[in-house]
């Protein structure tokens, strides 16, 4: 940005420093008192991982996945990367303009951990997170059936993102001490922000369950549509066996007693309960997806599809 | 890990975002008086009293309510601030930028309930780190001072001099005083 | 206070009483006056003149709607970004959008007109916003078109408004302005990239400016002499500027920038005009502005059904979080009594 202090004519006493951008001062005409520096709109970008810096690192070959690591990054990024897909959709949709902003915040979260996951899978052969996210086909996908759910209403919106936190709060709470030093990186700054998404459908399944009937037989409804799809997220294959032992990562089945734990309490605060629903065999690890996911990558594609190999 | 600002440029240039934009006033700014007599809306802080609205926030902002104060963005008896309908109420936000310094108005919202109201505030009013606290009120629990009354009731104040240091000139010099 | 403006005035005043309104709404004139004079600010409890708060009401309601339905053309590419970059800015674009619109429904608030209010007669038809945001976004380019032409328009337009006599709306222009800084800049890079791209990417480029420049320009309004409420606008400080010193002002700036992106501007009448040391533009179609603005644009109908979709579907999530807090209302206030 270009600053730089200016005089402002329309001050009555001292001169105050104004942003200017090319289109001239933003200021409120008037002097600041008080404690002067006290403002409610004083913005920064703030220091924290990004996934440049991710892609950065891999580019300059300061760090490489392992085959494993690789394939499992992929899995994490996919999850994230279909899940955003599906919240961005409610930007400009949503209950109430609060709920806009508030969606759009977990989405931009969720869009961050993919292109960090993805940023790092892609340094197994040189691609970068745009090579992986627009130019793989569907099954070479690796998203677990529940990320790739519809929104639906509201309540089967807020039921998808009550499992997705939790489980992603267990999950990166334990890979902040992954012996691979990237995935831990990206798991510590992603718990953060998904602890704040657990917060988020908790005071929602709350309110959804004990506000009015409708909401209560809307939210049970939501909960039922998404429930088969929880046993996937915790089922371990060969390459969690491996990640677990080389203290890479955590078998998926180690987070589901915290995981039911967890949401037990807020269903019960919410006196609801788990939905009596048999699980879905799931297969997104394997590439085998639900029907849904070819229409998310159809549409997420093509544009980029249309111009390989262009910059944007 | 690398500096942060836009990786594509140098990360000087995101630190000039934040020492410019931590320069310009904004919120609710008492203005200068333009003359002695009539005093345009002059925003003296009676003090606030602080009240605990809600501790069960886990997202680690810090509730309080102000029961008074002279902000004057706020309530109209016309916002409905009983939750009936579909209607949320209004509140008003107020954020800490960074520790040591007041809470300022940033704006309002409309928001449910308390615990809401925080967790709107959090998402709107401070995306790109502005705040490290946050306080919500609901706006008709806003008393302010009556405008039509500004007159007399801000007018004690003017020309007490004495209560000012630059009064008393015949201490200049004087070191350590 | 607002409300107290807007309280049913009893069928009858004493002489006494209406000698005494007539007297304080002299006084509430003369301290509004002072204030214009000194370019000072109004507050929300202030006495203002009722034609001031109308048409206060009116431009930042029509401003707050202008905001939320113009997060319309943008959000249905959210989808199809090109890159995950992409998609992250133009997610974040649209939401801040969102944020706007609530920045100036608060400010507007202050002024007696709850919001509900506002969006029932946004979703009525009744209300009026950006005809620019008529228009379909078809390609890509769009996005880039909407940040550098659109957004340059509107921020040309709002950063006088940051020191507007009506100290809420001055305020949320502060916030938006600074928020909006990287709208234009992030749309330009867009243009940017595309015009030195493939050539099919440089064609989409050229063609969004092409679309885009002329309703950008006209989103500062009417000629000056078709103008007739800029006037009085002028006088209260809710506006600083004329319709066409703006227009003037912004197409200079277009001229400079569209070179460094090696596209053209549609319009071989752009000059500098010596004498009157100001940017000069080729006519604009105010027939079919006024058409778009009568309702009778490309997407008018389908922004609003919309807009009308998301808040009627909304209802019900909106009654349960309110049903939710009486209740712990109630609870807490038995729990108090008991003890």
């Amino acid at each position: 940005m270009n600053s730089e202090s200016v005089t402002t004519p329309e001050t009555y006493t001292e001169a105050h420093a104004a942003e200017t951008t090319g289109h001239g001062d933003i200021s409120v005409g008037v002097a600041g008192s008080g404690d002067s520096s006290a403002s409610a709109t004083r913005i920064t970008p703030g220091n924290a991982l990004r996934p440049e810096d991710i892609a950065l690192e891999v580019r300059t070959g300061l760090v490489k996945p392992s085959e494993d690591a690789a394939e499992y990054a992929l899995r994490l990024g996919d999850d994230a990367l279909i899940l955003a897909q599906r919240l961005g959709h409610w930007i400009s949709r949503a209950p109430e303009l609060e709920e806009d902003v508030a969606l759009g915040n977990i989405a931009l979260d969720q869009l961050g951990h993919a292109r960090s996951f993805l940023s790092y899978a892609a340094g197994l052969d040189e691609k970068s997170e745009d090579d992986l996210a627009y130019f793989r086909r569907e099954h070479e996908f690796r998203s677990a059936h529940l990320f790739e759910q519809p929104n639906g209403d509201f309540a089967v919106t807020i039921a998808r993102q009550f499992v997705v936190s939790y489980y992603q709060f267990e999950l990166y709470s334990r890979l902040t001490q992954s012996t691979d030093a990237t995935l831990a990186a990206i798991s510590a700054k992603a718990v953060k922000e998904v602890d704040y998404h657990r917060d988020h459908s908790a005071q929602w399944i709350l309110r959804l369950a004990l506000g009015t009937e409708e909401s209560r037989a809307r939210i049970i409804h939501g909960l039922k549509l998404i429930w088969p799809y929880v046993g996937e997220l915790f089922v371990d294959d060969e390459l969690t066996h491996r990640l677990a032992e080389a203290g890479t990562a955590v078998e998926p089945s180690s987070l589901k007693a915290d995981f039911d734990r967890l949401t037990g309490e807020i269903l019960t605060e919410a006196e609801l309960e788990v939905p009596q629903v048999p699980f879905a065999p799931g297969g997104g690890r394997r590439g085998k997806h639900s029907e849904h996911l070819g229409y998310i990558l159809a549409e997420m594609q093509v544009l980029a599809r249309e111009h390989p190999g262009a910059s944007w | 890990m690398t500096p942060h600002g836009n990786p594509e440029v140098p990360a000087s240039s995101a630190g000039a975002v934040e020492s410019s934009a931590a320069k310009v006033p904004a919120g609710p700014v008492s203005e200068p008086s333009a003359s002695p007599v009539i005093e345009p809306s002059a925003s003296p802080v009676i003090e606030p009293v602080e009240i605990p609205v809600s501790t069960s926030s886990t997202s680690g902002v810090s509730t309080s309510a102000v029961s008074t104060s002279s902000v004057s963005t706020g309530s109209t008896s016309e916002v409905s601030t009983s939750s009936t309908g579909n209607v949320w109420p209004l509140w008003e936000v107020f954020v800490r930028s960074s520790r040591g310094l007041s809470h300022v108005h940033a704006g309002s919202l409309h928001a449910p309930d308390a615990a809401m109201a925080l967790r709107n505030a959090r998402d709107l009013y401070t995306r790109r780190n502005e705040g490290v606290s946050i306080w919500v009120v609901p706006a008709d629990a806003i008393a302010a001072s009556d405008p039509d009354a500004k007159g007399s009731f801000f007018e004690s104040p003017q020309g007490k001099d004495y209560r000012h240091a630059t009064y008393y000139t015949k201490s200049e010099g004087v070191k350590h005083l | 206070m607002a409300a107290q403006n807007l309280q049913p005035v009893p069928e009858a005043l004493s002489p006494e009483e209406q000698e005494r309104a007539a007297q304080l709404d002299a006084e509430g004139q003369a301290y509004f006056d002072h204030v214009m004079a000194q370019d000072s600010r109004i507050e929300p409890k202030d006495w203002m003149p009722a034609a001031y708060r109308k048409t206060l009401l009116r431009q930042i309601s029509q401003h707050a709607h202008s905001e939320i339905i113009g997060m319309q053309p943008e959000a249905n590419w959210i989808s199809r970004a090109p890159s995950l970059k992409r998609k992250a800015i133009l997610m974040a674009k649209v939401q801040d959008e969102a944020g706007h619109g609530l920045y100036l429904y608060s400010a507007a608030e202050t002024l007696g007109q709850p919001r509900d209010k506002m969006m029932d007669d946004l979703i009525a038809g009744k209300a009026r916003y950006s005809s620019i945001f008529n228009y379909p976004a078809l390609t890509w380019a769009d996005m880039g078109a909407i940040g550098w032409l659109v957004d340059g328009a509107a921020i040309c337009n709002q950063v006088p408004l940051c020191r507007a006599s009506y100290g809420p709306y001055g305020r949320a222009m502060v916030r938006i302005c600074k928020e909006e800084s990287f709208h234009q800049r992030q749309g330009f890079e867009i243009l940017l990239e595309l015009s030195n791209g493939t050539p099919a990417q440089k064609q989409m480029a050229q063609d969004a400016v092409n679309r885009w420049y002329a309703p950008a320009l006209m989103m500062f309004g009417p000629p000056d002499d078709d103008s007739p409420n800029s006037k009085q606008s002028m006088a209260w400080n809710i506006k600083r500027f004329s319709n066409d010193e703006l227009r003037s002002r912004f197409v200079g700036m277009m001229v400079e920038q569209v070179r460094v992106l090696g596209l053209t501007l549609p319009d071989s009448e752009v000059r500098f005009n010596d004498e009157t040391r100001k940017w000069e533009h080729g006519p604009l179609d105010w027939e079919e502005f006024k058409e778009v603005l009568a309702g009778r644009g490309p997407c008018n109908a389908q922004r609003l059904e919309r807009r009308r979709e998301a808040h009627d579907d909304g209802a019900w999530v909106r009654e349960a979080a309110a049903a939710y807090a009486a209740k712990q209302a109630r609870k807490h206030a038995e729990k108090e009594f008991a003890a």
